[in-house]
Formats: C-alpha cells, structure tokens, sequence
C-alpha cells in the first residue's frame, strides 16, 4: 500500500470515531444546508440554470486553449501582465522574482486555493517574506499552523469556543470571547498589514476571456483590500477557472453564492481588469496573472475526466459527502478534499499516490445530484478506477481475485458447488478481520436461494 | 402477468427467504412468477472495482440469461439501478446494445414494480410496531424511488411510519468500501443506526439487503433494540 493511502485511511480511522468532530461538522453542514434550500428559491427553474452552467463550463473548456489566448490579449492591452506556469515551481519562482523586483518583505494575501496548491507560505516564508492571510477563516487556520480544511469555509471544524481558545493562546486576548470581537481582533491585527504589503495577492473565482478580467467573490471586503492598498497585485490561478464572457457572471455569481453558502449573491464582486489606468485614482500600479497549470492538463487530455474542469469550488460536494463529515477535511491530505479532490487529485499528482481516492467511497452519488454544474462525480470515480485497472495501478492479487470472481460468476454450477456452512467457516477465516469489530458477520444461508427454488418448486 | 425473478447474489446466498417473500408477494397479485436457475449475478461489484471487463463478462452472461419479453423484478434498487444506467457504458457500440436497451426497459425494482407498473399499494399486510425507512442510495438515487416504498408501508396495518433524520443519507456500504474503509463505513454506518433508533422505530426497512446486512451487523453488535427488515419481508407478513 502507498505511504498517503496508508496515512489516509490511518487519519481517518481516527476522526471517524472522534464525536466531537462529528458533531461540529454536523451542526455547521446543517446549518449551510438550512442557508441553501433558502438561497435555492432565487432561481425560478434551477435544473434550467445549472444545465446552462454545464453548458457554458463545457464551451470554455472545449476551447480552452483560444479562450486564454483572448483572455491574455484583453489584460495585457490594459497594461495587466500575463506569465505561464507549467507547474507549481515555475508559479512560485515567477512570484518570488516578482517579489524580489519589489524588494518585498511582507504580502497580504486572499483566500486562495490555488496559493494553498503549491504552498506558497511555506515557500515565502523561507525566502524572509511574510505572506499573511487575511480572510477570517484562512486567518485561523494560519494562526493555527493549519491548512484549510474546507475549500470555501476553511476552519469549518473548529467552533466558536475553539477559536477564541486559539486567539488567547496566539494572540493573547482574553479566553472569553464572542464571534464578533475575534473578528474586531482580527481586524485590528490586519489593518497594519495591508498598509505594509508591498504586494496583495488573490485567487480568482472566474477569469473572463472576452474582456481580460479576473472576478473575485468573497464576504469580507479583504481581497478588496488586499488589491487596494499594496502597489502591485499578483493574481494565481488555475487555467480551468475560464468563462468566455464577462455576461456568464449573471449566471455563476448568483450560482456559487447559493451553492458556497446559501446567498443569493456573495457580499462583494470584483472584477480586475488591468492595473491602475490613466485619470484614474486608485488601484495597484503593476498588476500580474499567473495561469498555472499544474496537471490541469492531464485532465484535459482525458475527455471523460475532463468535465471535473466545470468545478467552481463551491464546496457542496464536500458538504453533501457523508466520507467528508465522518473523517473531515484533513485526512485525505490533499489541497482539494471531498469528492471533487478524490476525482481530481489522483490526476494532478500522480495515480500512484492518490489513487486510493477514488476508491474511498460508498459510491451513493449525492455529490453528483448537488453539484450545480452537473459533474458526474461519482461516476469519474469510477472511471479513476477502471482507468488505474487500465494502467496498471492494481496488484496481482486484485487482478486474481477479480478472475476468479468472473469464473464463479460464470458459472452456476461452481456457485451451488459450496454449501452455506463452508462458505460460513471460509468468510470467518478470511474475512472477519476486514469487517471489522463494530460489526457481525452476515450468515450465509444453509441454502441458497437457488437451490431452495429448485426444492421447493418441484 | 409473466414475472422472471431476478434475484441478486447476496440475496440468493444470504437472504433466501425474502426472496421468497417477494415471491409471495407477486403471486398474490396474480402473477405467474418464473425464476432462470442460471443466473447468477449482474456484474456490478467488478465494474465497481474498476475491472470492466470482468464485469461485461458476467454482465454478458446476465443479458442473455435475462432474455426475455417479460417483466424482470428484483429486490434491490442497487442492482436495478446498475443494470439501467451503467450497462450502457459496458455495451456502447457493442452488438448487445438492443438486448440491453430491451431488459433497461424491462427490469424493475420489486417496490417500483408494485406501484408503477401493478398500480398496488396495499398488500394487506400486518406489522405491529413503529417503522422507519431508510433512503438506500441505488434505490434512491440510480432509480428515483421514493415515495413508492412509504405508500406500501403505510398501508401494513398496525406500522406506524416514522422519518428519521438524514433518511437519504447512505449507510455506508458502498460494497467493497465497506472493508476497504472499515472505519469510515462504521463511522456512516454508526450515525445511520443512531438515527434510526433516535426516531422511536422498531423497524429500520428498507429496499436493499445489502445496506441492512451491514447496518444489522452493526446493531447485533452493539446489542440494539431495533430490527432491520426488507421490504419484501414487511409486505408478506400478516397474511
Ligand atoms: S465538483 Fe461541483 S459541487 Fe463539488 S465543489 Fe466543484 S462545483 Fe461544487
């Protein structure tokens, strides 16, 4: 077995039996679930809404390539600045090049995801930069040593008691506090950093092609910040992120704020499109876009995997995933946890390593039926796995048992030839320990039904 | 009415008398109910694996054991909803596309046959007790059955219908996941039970064994007080 799927499945024994995990998680999904059915009755004919949002994720993908072509031409002729990545080395050392020029000693940053891909604190961080976090749940996390544990809400594990612990102990305010005076501290503490940045960092959302924008949706008004104070603005992002035009917004803004969080719309939407212009008084004066790669494409060239492209990192996978809520974010030990991670990691960063993804789950399709642009997603897992048959991923003794499952299966004959009890005394012996302790063994009947029919209906 | 029985591998291995009661069943509503003693299994656990050709292999077999211009009825919305939405991708472009798209047509699962195509609801039947229905998620969400399974249960006279919390939440099954990831499978398996029991119910029914053989192993583990049953079994009890 590989180290991460026997990492994974040790993190997940773990949390499956933590209760207190569990019933956080419970209570904050609830409460998301609660927040969704209502944000839901903004859309007259949602099924409607979400086929043209597949559609439209479709055409952008299927024309992928002339789409960031566009999309390069509109930004750089607003003076905006376009740089490739392959991979994630080339994406941070463009950055640290950036920051070098800027002699840059300190970044405010935006919730992320594709900052947290190739980790770029911990790269920063070592070349004496401080990349500071400046969404409230990403603040959390980065005050707790943590990685976020949910794409759209980060630190959606810990309680509220859970952070103002946290703050005592880090920032050393009072152990009592409520909800609104930890953000009021959190402000507080973020306020200097923006005036400090010398380079604000975000994600995107959505980067429009038609007029070279980059869209960016979040609640706090902190990417807002982020990109007005500090002189230059550096955008990363994923290459799948396209939507031809900027009139496909109408659509995914009210979409993934219902989906993410049960809003109608989220509370701020920027769309950047260029540094400061002339006559104009504010903005970043220099103003760069990343679009990485980073095994996107390997997702491309598989024209079955490819619609996981469509993903909008609206969450709601993971919150509909009963594997997610019992062992959390945490263990799958990837940036992209859930459904949508299990589909997508083993193609970004090796089969071999994250294959056994795809196999952790029951397969009950609820992340297919709440995805709001319609990705098949359990049934890629299935494809992840008949393609690491395919390829090769499988041991020997797999390969065999399924063979031998095949020849039984064939033939009726082999199936009668085992009485109930034989088969009793053979799934004691070799299969009591998968099963496990919490569990009884089912009992084979003394009879099959197959024989018990030929008996009794004589 | 001509019915062929398709009944499922762990069905005909484990639970042989459900089997049987859905025979019971159907026989009362005047079918004439036939069984193929050469079958043997859809091929759904090997596609899952991801071993597609073991799969149409026996799937192969299944289409041809399963040839046949009657009604096909099976207890279990897992293996219904398998052969109706997931043969097409094992047969694309194959010469067993037209056989295939004939048992789609064909194959019902034992409720959904009850109510949408035989139009019944009560069987009259008797239960004593308070039931719960767990939403198993082939029936679910591979067929759309669901509110056909709690009009037949509300129909057996002295059950009691109660909805437990998270009724469409999976069990935690998931086949080969169940051993693969023993302890996520417990952990599913766990909250399921404890909303079944937190609903007051005797019963915990449902529409696939599969689902029940493993909440039941929980529940005789942990020495609960409720029962799992099949449907199949609700339906036939009292009469
Ligand atoms: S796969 Fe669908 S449901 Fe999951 S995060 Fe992406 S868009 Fe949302």
């Amino acid at each position: 077995m590989h180290q991460n799927a026997s990492s994974f499945l040790e993190k997940s024994e773990k949390k499956a039996g933590d209760l207190g995990h569990r019933q956080t998680i419970n209570f904050n999904i609830g409460k998301y679930n609660t927040a969704v059915k209502a944000g839901k009755q903004q859309f007259a004919d949602l099924t409607t809404a979400r086929e043209r949002a597949k559609n439209i994720k479709w055409r952008a993908l299927d024309n992928l390539d002339k789409h960031l072509e566009e999309f390069e031409q509109n930004l750089t002729k607003r003076g905006g600045k376009v740089i490739w990545a392959e991979n994630a080395q080339q994406a941070l050392d463009e950055i640290l090049a950036i920051c070098k020029a800027k002699q840059c000693k300190s970044i405010v940053k935006s919730k992320s995801m594709a900052t947290e891909e190739v980790h770029l604190n911990s790269f920063l961080a070592k070349h004496d930069i401080e990349c500071v976090e400046t969404d409230l749940g990403e603040y959390i996390q980065q005050l707790d040593g943590e990685p976020p544990y949910h794409i759209v809400t980060p630190a959606m594990h810990k309680s509220k008691e859970d952070v103002a612990r946290l703050f005592a102990e880090k920032l050393g305010t009072p152990p009592d506090l409520t909800p609104q005076q930890l953000t009021l501290v959190a402000r507080e503490k973020l306020r200097q950093k923006y005036l400090d940045a010398e380079i604000g960092i975000t994600g995107a959302n959505f980067i429009i092609a038609d007029i070279g924008g980059v869209a960016v949706t979040e609640n706090e008004g902190n990417a807002r910040l982020s990109t007005a104070f500090p002189k230059t603005h550096i955008v990363l992002v994923g290459i799948e992120k396209m939507l031809p035009s900027i009139n496909d917004l109408a659509l995914f803004w009210p979409l993934l704020a219902t989906y993410g969080t049960g809003q109608n719309v989220t509370v701020y939407n920027s769309i950047f499109s260029g540094p400061r212009q002339e006559g104009e008084t504010d903005g970043p004066e220099e103003m760069y876009v990343i679009l990485m790669d980073n095994g996107r494409t390997n997702i491309l060239m598989d024209t079955e995997a490819r619609e996981s492209l469509y993903c909008i990192r609206c969450g709601s996978c993971l919150n509909a995933c009963p594997v997610y809520k019992n062992i959390g974010g945490h263990s799958y030990g990837t940036t992209y946890s859930g459904p949508i991670g299990s589909v997508i990691t083993p193609h970004l960063r090796g089969m071999e390593s994250y294959i056994h993804l795809s196999y952790a789950s029951s397969l009950c399709g609820n992340c297919t039926e709440v995805c709001p642009v319609r990705i098949n997603i359990h049934e890629l897992l299935l494809h992840n796995r008949h393609k690491a048959v395919e390829e090769n991923y499988t041991s020997g003794g797999e390969k065999m048992s399924w063979f031998g499952w095949k020849q039984a299966s064939l033939s009726r004959r082999m199936m009668n030839l085992v009485s109930g009890n034989v088969k009793n005394l053979f799934m004691k012996k070799f299969f009591a320990k998968a099963w496990g302790d919490d569990r009884e063994l089912p009992v084979f009947a003394s009879k099959s039904f197959n024989q018990l029919w030929k008996e009794r209906r004589k | 009415m001509n019915v062929q029985l398709f009944i499922p591998c762990f069905v005909d291995q484990l639970f042989p008398e459900t089997g049987f009661n859905m025979v019971k069943v159907l026989e009362k509503l005047g079918c004439t109910v036939n069984y193929n003693p050469n079958q043997t299994c859809c091929g759904q656990p090997a596609f899952n694996a991801g071993y597609w050709d073991e799969a149409r292999s026996v799937a192969n077999k299944f289409v041809k054991d399963f040839h046949t211009v009657d009604y096909i009825v099976a207890p279990s919305g897992s293996c219904t909803g398998f052969v109706r939405n997931y043969y097409g991708k094992l047969f694309d472009n194959s010469a067993a596309h037209n056989d295939v798209k004939m048992l789609r047509k064909h194959l019902y699962e034992f409720t959904e046959f009850l109510t949408d195509v035989l139009h019944v609801t009560d069987l009259g039947a008797t239960l004593n007790g308070v039931a719960t229905y767990h939403d198993a998620c082939g029936a679910l969400r591979e067929c759309g059955i669901k509110d056909g399974p709690r009009s037949l249960l509300s129909k057996v006279k002295g059950l009691e219908l109660k909805e437990m919390n998270d009724c469409e939440v999976c069990c935690g099954f998931g086949g080969t996941f169940a051993v693969k990831f023993e302890p996520i499978s417990i952990g599913m398996g766990e909250q399921k039970v404890n909303n079944a029991v937190a609903s007051g119910a005797d019963y915990l029914i449902s529409t696939d064994l599969s689902c029940l053989m493993h909440l039941d192993g929980y529940i005789r583990k942990h020495e609960l007080n409720i029962k799992t049953m099949h449907i199949a079994d609700v339906l036939a009890s009292g009469w």
